[in-house]
C-alpha cells in the first residue's frame, strides 16, 4: 500500500508549494518591527512603534467599529432573510424554486466588479432620496455588504435543511400547527447550528470585503479594509504590517485550534 | 399562500431593488451614454486601451490558472493521499492562507518583493546582487500575488476529484507491474481530469474580475478590466464605457459558467 503513498518527488514539489503560500504571511513580521516610516526591514533596530501607532491613532479605531458594526448588522439582516427565504422554499416547494435560487445566488457568481458598479449606481441614486442608505453611509455599506452575503448565507442555511426530517415538519402540521409556530417551535430550533455558522461565515465575508466597498464609501464610512488599503495605495505604511501581523497571528491560532478539534474528535472514534 | 409573501419574497424584493434593477440600468447606460447606441461596445471592443487590458487580462489569467492549478495539485495530492501527519501540515498549508484577507496577502508580497523587501535585501547580503531588482509593479508581481491567492481555491474541486478515485484500481495498476510514474500518467492524472477542469474554469472565473490584488502588486503599470472599470468611475469619467466593460463582463464569466454546469451536469449524470 505505501508504494502508492505519494513520493518523494510530489512531496518536494508540495513541499515549495507550502513555502510559496506561508512566504508572504511570514516577510511581513519583520518588516512590521522597523524602526521607519516606510516599507523596509528592521536595520539592526526593532521597533514596536508601528504597532503603538495602531492603538494610538484614532482612526484605526474607529475603523475597527465601523467594520464590527457594518459586519454584525449585515449578517444579521442576510441571515434572517435567507432562513426565511431557505424556509419558505423547503416547506412550499413552490414552482420555479430553482429559478428563484439562482436568482439569488447571483451576486455570488457575478464578477465582484460588477457587483460593485451595481452597488454604486444604486447608492448613488437612493442618495438623492434619503441620507440613510445611501453612499458612502452606514446604511449603504451594510446594504452593499448584505447583498454580497446572502447568497452565502442561503447555501449553508440550505444545506442544513436538506438535512433535516421533513416529517417534523409534517407531524407538526397535522396537529394543527400555524405556519409561524412550525417554523418557529419546530424548523428553526432544528437548524440552530446552521444559522449560526451562516452568521459567522457572513460575519467574516463581511469583515474582509474590499471591492464593492471601495466603491461605495469614501471618506465617511471607512471599514478597516478600506482604511488599509487607503495606506497601501497611497504610500506603504508599516502599519498596515503590524495590523497584518495581529490579523494573521489571530487567523492561524483559529485555524489551528479547529484542526486539533477535529483532530481530537477524529481519534476519539 | 400568505407564507408565501412572508417568507419568500423579502429576498426576493430585497435583491430585485437593489440589485437587479441597478444592474439593468446599468446595461441601459451601457447603450446611452454618452450617445445613444452600440458605439461603447464598438469603443470598448475596438479602440486601443480598452482591447489591450482585455487582452493582457486574459494573458495573465491564462498564466495564473496554470500556475494555480498545477500548484494545487501537487499540494492537494500530499493534502489527499499523504500520511496523517503529512495531511494534518498540508491542510494548515493550505487552510492559513484562505483565511486571511486579500489585504494582508498582497501587502505580505509587497513586503516580500519590493526593492527594500525581504528577498531583494536577502539577495544583496548574500552578494549576489548588487543593486535591488524591481520584482513589484509589474506583471512577474500581479502573477505570484494573484496565483497565491486563487490556489486554496482551485484545491478543493481536486480535492474531491482524488477522494473519488478508487483505490483498487491504482492497487490494481501497481499489481500488474506498472511504474510509479506510469500510475500517475495513466491512470491517476486521467481520472482525476474533472477536478483539473472544475479548478481550471473555477479559478480562470475567479480571476478575470479580480482588482485588488493586480492593483496593489501591478502598481498601475499592468491594468486589468476591473482596474479600467474603477478608473472609468472615478478618476476620468467615463460612465458608458465602464457600464458596457461590464456587460462585457458578465457575458464572458456567464457564458464560462454555463460551460461549467453544462460540463458538471453531463458527468453527474
Amino acid at each position: 500500500m505505501n508504494r502508492l503513498r505519494p513520493g518523494v518527488i510530489a512531496t518536494l514539489l508540495s513541499g515549495l508549494v507550502a513555502v510559496f503560500l506561508l512566504m508572504p504571511l511570514i516577510a511581513v513580521v519583520p518588516v512590521s518591527f522597523t524602526s521607519r516610516r516606510y516599507l523596509s526591514l528592521p536595520n539592526g533596530e526593532w521597533s514596536w512603534r508601528h504597532y503603538a501607532a495602531l492603538f494610538e491613532d484614532a482612526e484605526w479605531g474607529q475603523s475597527l467599529l465601523t467594520s464590527v458594526q457594518v459586519g454584525v448588522l449585515a449578517s444579521f439582516l442576510a441571515v434572517a432573510l435567507a432562513a426565511a427565504f431557505c424556509i419558505g422554499i423547503w416547506m412550499l416547494r413552490p414552482r420555479g424554486a430553482g429559478l428563484m435560487t439562482g436568482f439569488v445566488l447571483l451576486p455570488m457568481m457575478a464578477p465582484p466588479v460588477v457587483s460593485s458598479l451595481t452597488l454604486y449606481f444604486f447608492l448613488n441614486k437612493m442618495a438623492r432620496w434619503n441620507d440613510i442608505i445611501a453612499y458612502d453611509k452606514l446604511g449603504g455599506v451594510v446594504l452593499a455588504h448584505m447583498v454580497m452575503v446572502v447568497p452565502y448565507a442561503v447555501v449553508v442555511i440550505m444545506v442544513s435543511l436538506s438535512q433535516l426530517d421533513r416529517r417534523m415538519d409534517l407531524a407538526a402540521q397535522s396537529m394543527g400547527a400555524s405556519v409561524p409556530t412550525r417554523v418557529f417551535g419546530v424548523i428553526i430550533p432544528n437548524i440552530r447550528f446552521g444559522l449560526i455558522g451562516a452568521f459567522f461565515l457572513c460575519f467574516l465575508l463581511s469583515w474582509d470585503e474590499i471591492g464593492v466597498t471601495l466603491f461605495v464609501t469614501s471618506v465617511e464610512t471607512i471599514t478597516l479594509p478600506r482604511r488599509m488599503w487607503m495606506g497601501l495605495r497611497d504610500n506603504v505604511d508599516p502599519s498596515i504590517a503590524a495590523l497584518s501581523v495581529l490579523l494573521i497571528c489571530v487567523v492561524t491560532l483559529l485555524v489551528v485550534i479547529r484542526a486539533a478539534m477535529l483532530m481530537r474528535k477524529e481519534s476519539l472514534r | 399562500m400568505r407564507a408565501f409573501l412572508f417568507l419568500i419574497c423579502p429576498v426576493l424584493l430585497f435583491l430585485g431593488v437593489s440589485y437587479l434593477l441597478p444592474f439593468l440600468g446599468i446595461v441601459q447606460l451601457s447603450f446611452t451614454d454618452p450617445d445613444p447606441g452600440l458605439a461603447q461596445y464598438s469603443r470598448v471592443l475596438t479602440e486601443d486601451l480598452p482591447t489591450g487590458v482585455i487582452w493582457r487580462t486574459l494573458r495573465l489569467c491564462v498564466m495564473v490558472t496554470a500556475v494555480s492549478v498545477s500548484c494545487a495539485y501537487v499540494i492537494t495530492l500530499l493534502w489527499v493521499r499523504g500520511s496523517p501527519l503529512v495531511r494534518s501540515i498540508t491542510e494548515l498549508c493550505i487552510m492559513i492562507p484562505f483565511w486571511i484577507s486579500v489585504l494582508s496577502r498582497a501587502f505580505g508580497w509587497l513586503s516580500m518583493l519590493s526593492n527594500r523587501g525581504l528577498l531583494n535585501t536577502w539577495l544583496q547580503d548574500m552578494g549576489l546582487i548588487d543593486s535591488a531588482i524591481q520584482m513589484t509593479r509589474n506583471e512577474f508581481a500581479v502573477v505570484v500575488g494573484m496565483s497565491h491567492y486563487l490556489i486554496p481555491f482551485a484545491v478543493f474541486p481536486l480535492a474531491t476529484a482524488m477522494r473519488n478515485v478508487d483505490e483498487r484500481v491504482l492497487t490494481a495498476a501497481d499489481g500488474m507491474g506498472a511504474s510509479r510514474l506510469r500510475i500517475f500518467w495513466q491512470v491517476f492524472l486521467p481520472m482525476t481530469s474533472s477536478g483539473i477542469l472544475g479548478a481550471t474554469l473555477l479559478v480562470f472565473v475567479f480571476s478575470i474580475g479580480f482588482y485588488v490584488t493586480p492593483a496593489l502588486l501591478g502598481g498601475g503599470q499592468s491594468v486589468l478590466v476591473a482596474e479600467l472599470i474603477y478608473l472609468w468611475i472615478f478618476q476620468i469619467p467615463q460612465w458608458g464605457m465602464a457600464a458596457a466593460m461590464s456587460v462585457v463582463l458578465m457575458l464572458g464569466v456567464g457564458g464560462i459558467l454555463y460551460v461549467l454546469m453544462r460540463r458538471y451536469g453531463e458527468m453527474a449524470k
